[in-house]
Order: structure tokens, then C-alpha cells, then sequence
């Protein structure tokens, strides 16, 4: 049996989502030979420490009862420089103008021989390259299918599935709360303002809804998606963005009469990144519904490949973490 | 220009080729040929269906002589608006001068707005546009987007186009 310690650093929807999947797969991952042990898990409040392996269901429970999983004061980072373990599983929220504290936390962790699994926008939008590189020089894997589009898994499917392939472009829907928004004004012919509110009463959208219907959230998943899979430097300010607030259900009506859908499409191709409103022909892969992601990877030797599925939700997002830090067990020589 | 021809040729060997050649002498480009031999007009004559792209200019004398050497020019249509976009704008399109808009892309001579249809909600309410769009070829056509790009820019209207990548292997 081989023994993986990991630390869970930010323990909201998906942290407790990760914790949920590996409480779940224990026999599955047993018969493989492969143990899981979670040493660390922090909150915003505080953080459990146990070296021997955490219990999760007695964690999952208190942050349910208590709103924290906090057994004493505390940070991330302190897990991270103090607890000796072998995969840092960075899930602390999107902090998209200075990267923090997914920053800090990733860079220590590379700085201390730890691996690195993430579903953090913020480090890689920011310091993509930087962290890149920190990892290679370490020796260290550097994980993060779950920052672009949920459960879809677009980075394994470019860099494993489609290795040799040269990327000519990509184009997908990678924003659940839009495709949502638009879907609902579609169907129902309801204006903007009341979908929104609408998606908002069912947990889809958040309170403060700037950062998905103005495009900045897919932005920020094309700029991962140009740095890793076209090695690009690029930042947020290189994207052209357009979001879905001056959309009319008339538009929308239009389209429909003419055999398309609008969706909120994000574009890489030629080097330069897009994210706008776009008119998708309705038999087309990536005119998909409800919150759902797509993403249609067209490359010189296979063509066009076109996956969706779940770009949200605690335990979807968890099946990518799961899987990089698989990647990692299968992959690292200790 | 991109014409589409209907020649009739005698059932004799040989009148192909005296059908084609002189459409490469004019430089023109030859797309699609075709031909039936066992489909015959009243008149014993073999119809050929030639589709190309030629010069304007030497149209004229292509038909001339064609005739001279025998073959019938039965049917010359033009296809001169091969591409072909939509796309939606969203404002207030009607305000800010909506012949100009479709003027605009009019006034090039090988792009033009082919169809729209407007929906206007209320009158304090943006309206929304679908427009067709046709050119003469893909280059002009990117074009006249350029164009329509630009309009929708300085008219403060959002301009919806369709995904680019919607030809390839789709």
C-alpha cells in the first residue's frame, strides 16, 4: 500500500466535495494499492491538523453543524510549511486582483516539495508561467483541470488523449451561470433581469453577478486554457470580452427563427482570445443547454473533438481533483 | 464573377473539349462540369451544366465564341453573391440610422444586405436586429464584417456573429 498524505487547503463547496470523493472511493482506491490520507484541511476560520489521517465524515459534519471545520486558529499556509505531506489540494476561492492567498499558498508548497492540485482561477490567470516553471524546477507536478469548465477534462484531454496533436483553436462555452441565463431566456422568452434573478433565488448566480454575465470569469479560463495549451503569456487584458447583459429576448427570438442559438463562446485561435456573445447553429456540438460546459478542440491530426458536461458543482469539480491527484499517485517516483 | 452555364452539345465525339477550351483561354476557372450523355433535349443535343469563375469583361466573348464553333449557349445565369453570414445587432438600431447601417455595406458593390427582420419590443426598449449578409467571395465577406463591425462600434450596438470555427469538420 502506498501511502499519499494530502492537505485540503480552503474547505467551501469544493474542499468539502474533494473530502466527500475520497471518503467515498476508500475501497476503490485500496484495491489499488493506493491510500489517501488527509493530514490538513483549513477554512477561512481555522484549521484540523492530525498526521495519523483526518476523520473525515467527523469534519464534514462539525462544518456542517459549526460553519467550520476549524479545531484551533489558524491558515493554509501554516499547513503548508508545518505538516509534512506530499499533495497540496489548493481549493481557497478565486481572488482575481493579487491571486490570494491560492498564491502564497501554491508558491510555498512548490518552495517545500509539495505537489499541487487546484481549482484556483486566480494564481494561474495571474502567474501561470511563474508557477509553471516553480513546479518544473522542483521536480513537482502542477495540476488544474479543475479551474476550466468542472468536470469537463480539457487539459488531460489536449496534453494525455491528444498528445502529438498540434491545437489549431478552441472554442467553448465555459461558463454555466451564462449558458444558463441564456438557455431560460431562450425557452421561456423572459427578459434578462428577471432570468437573472431567477438563477440567483436557485443558487446558480451569485449575489453580485458582474463576474459571470460580463464575460470576466470566461475570460479568465481562456487565459489558463492560452497558457497551457498554446503556451502563451498572455493575462485577462489580452482577451477581447463582451458579456450577455445587453442581450434581448427579441435577439434571441431572432436567432431561434433562423435555426441558431446565442451562447456566451469563449475563442482561442490565431493567438487571440475572445470571449463574446455568438450566434452557434442549433445542430452544432457546442449548442449546448442549461448550465452546462462544452469545449471543441480542433487540431491538425484528429479534427475537431467536442466534450461538455458539468462546469460546476461541489462533487463534479472534485472528480477532476480526484483525478490530477491519481495523476500524481500513478506518476511520482516517491 | 462566378457564372453558371447550360451548353448544348452535338452527339458527336470531340465537343467537350470544344466546349471547355475556350473557357480556360479566357483565363477562366473551371468549379464543376455536368454531363449527361444519356439525357437528351428534344433537339438531340447533349446538355452540360459548367459552373466557373471568370473576368466580367470577357463574358461576352466567351459566349461569342462558343456559338461560332458550334456550341449552344442554352441558359447564362450569374452567381454573383456566393458567401453568406447572419448576424444579429442589438440597440438602438432604428435611431441611429438604420439605411446607413445597411447602406454602408451596400455601398461596397460586392457585399449586400440580403434580408432583416427587426423586433422592436417598445419604444423605450433597445430593438434587435437579424441580418443577412451576402458577398461576393469569403474575402469580402470578411470584409464587409470588418465594416458592420466597425458601424456597430461607433452606433454603441452589439453586434452577435456566428462562431468562426463553424465550417471545420463540424
Amino acid at each position: 500500500m502506498r501511502t499519499f498524505r494530502i492537505s485540503i487547503i480552503g474547505f467551501g463547496a469544493v474542499g468539502q466535495g474533494v473530502a466527500r470523493a475520497i471518503l467515498s472511493k476508500q475501497e476503490y482506491l485500496n484495491k489499488q494499492g493506493i491510500d489517501l490520507r488527509v493530514v490538513g484541511i483549513s477554512d477561512s476560520k481555522g484549521f484540523e491538523i492530525n498526521e495519523k489521517g483526518i476523520d473525515i465524515d467527523a469534519a464534514l459534519l462539525r462544518k456542517k453543524q459549526k460553519g467550520s471545520v476549524a479545531l484551533g486558529p489558524g491558515i493554509g499556509l501554516d499547513i503548508i510549511r508545518d505538516v509534512e505531506h506530499d499533495i497540496v489540494v489548493e481549493v481557497t476561492p478565486t481572488n482575481i486582483n493579487n491571486g490570494e492567498p491560492g498564491l502564497s499558498n501554491m508558491r510555498a508548497a512548490f518552495g517545500l516539495g509539495k505537489h499541487v492540485v487546484t481549482s484556483n482561477k486566480g494564481p494561474l490567470a495571474l502567474h501561470f508561467s511563474e508557477l509553471k516553471e516553480l513546479a518544473q524546477d522542483n521536480g513537482l507536478f502542477f495540476r488544474y483541470e479543475a479551474t476550466v469548465g468542472g468536470a469537463v477534462p480539457i487539459f488531460n484531454l489536449v496534453h494525455e488523449a491528444l498528445a502529438g496533436n498540434t491545437v489549431i483553436g478552441i472554442e467553448g462555452i465555459l461558463n454555466g451561470t451564462c449558458n444558463y441565463i441564456l438557455t431560460r431566456m431562450s425557452d421561456e422568452r423572459m427578459p434578462y433581469d428577471l432570468v437573472l434573478k431567477e438563477a440567483q433565488e436557485l443558487g446558480f448566480a451569485e449575489t453580485d453577478p458582474t463576474y459571470d454575465v460580463e464575460g470576466i470569469d470566461s475570460a479568465i479560463k481562456l487565459v489558463i486554457i492560452a497558457n497551457s495549451v498554446f503556451s502563451q503569456a498572455a493575462t485577462y487584458k489580452d482577451v477581447d470580452v463582451t458579456g450577455i447583459n445587453k442581450i434581448t429576448p427579441e435577439a434571441l427570438e431572432l436567432a431561434n427563427k433562423n435555426d441558431y442559438v446565442v451562447k456566451l463562446v469563449c475563442e482561442a485561435r490565431n493567438g487571440k482570445l475572445t470571449v463574446a456573445p455568438r450566434l452557434v447553429p442549433k445542430r452544432h456540438p457546442l449548442a449546448v443547454g442549461g448550465t452546462l460546459n462544452v469545449a471543441s478542440i480542433l487540431t491538425d491530426l484528429a479534427g475537431r473533438i467536442t466534450i461538455s458536461g458539468k462546469g460546476a458543482g461541489s462533487i463534479e469539480t472534485a472528480s477532476s481533483i480526484i483525478s490530477d491527484i491519481l495523476y500524481i499517485v500513478r506518476n511520482s517516483k516517491s | 464573377m462566378i457564372v453558371s452555364m447550360t451548353l448544348e452539345l452535338k452527339d458527336i465525339p470531340g465537343q467537350l473539349v470544344l466546349a471547355l477550351s475556350p473557357i480556360s483561354e479566357f483565363h477562366g476557372n473551371i468549379m464543376s462540369v455536368i454531363h449527361q450523355h444519356d439525357e437528351k433535349t428534344p433537339r438531340g443535343t447533349i446538355p452540360v451544366q459548367i459552373r466557373f469563375e471568370i473576368e466580367h469583361e470577357v463574358l461576352n466573348k466567351l459566349i461569342e465564341r462558343l456559338e461560332e464553333s458550334g456550341v449552344k449557349v442554352a441558359r447564362v445565369g450569374e452567381e454573383r453573391l456566393r458567401s453568406t453570414v447572419s448576424v444579429i445587432l442589438i440597440g438602438h438600431i432604428v435611431h441611429s440610422d438604420m439605411g446607413d447601417t445597411i447602406d454602408r455595406i451596400d455601398s461596397t458593390g460586392f457585399a449586400e444586405v440580403v434580408d432583416m427582420s427587426l423586433s422592436m419590443p417598445a419604444i423605450d426598449k433597445t430593438s434587435s436586429a437579424y441580418l443577412v449578409i451576402n458577398a461576393v467571395g469569403e474575402k469580402e465577406l470578411s470584409t464587409a464584417l470588418d465594416i458592420m463591425r466597425d458601424v456597430a462600434n461607433k452606433k454603441e450596438l452589439l453586434m452577435i456573429e456566428p462562431i468562426h470555427m463553424n465550417s471545420v469538420g463540424a
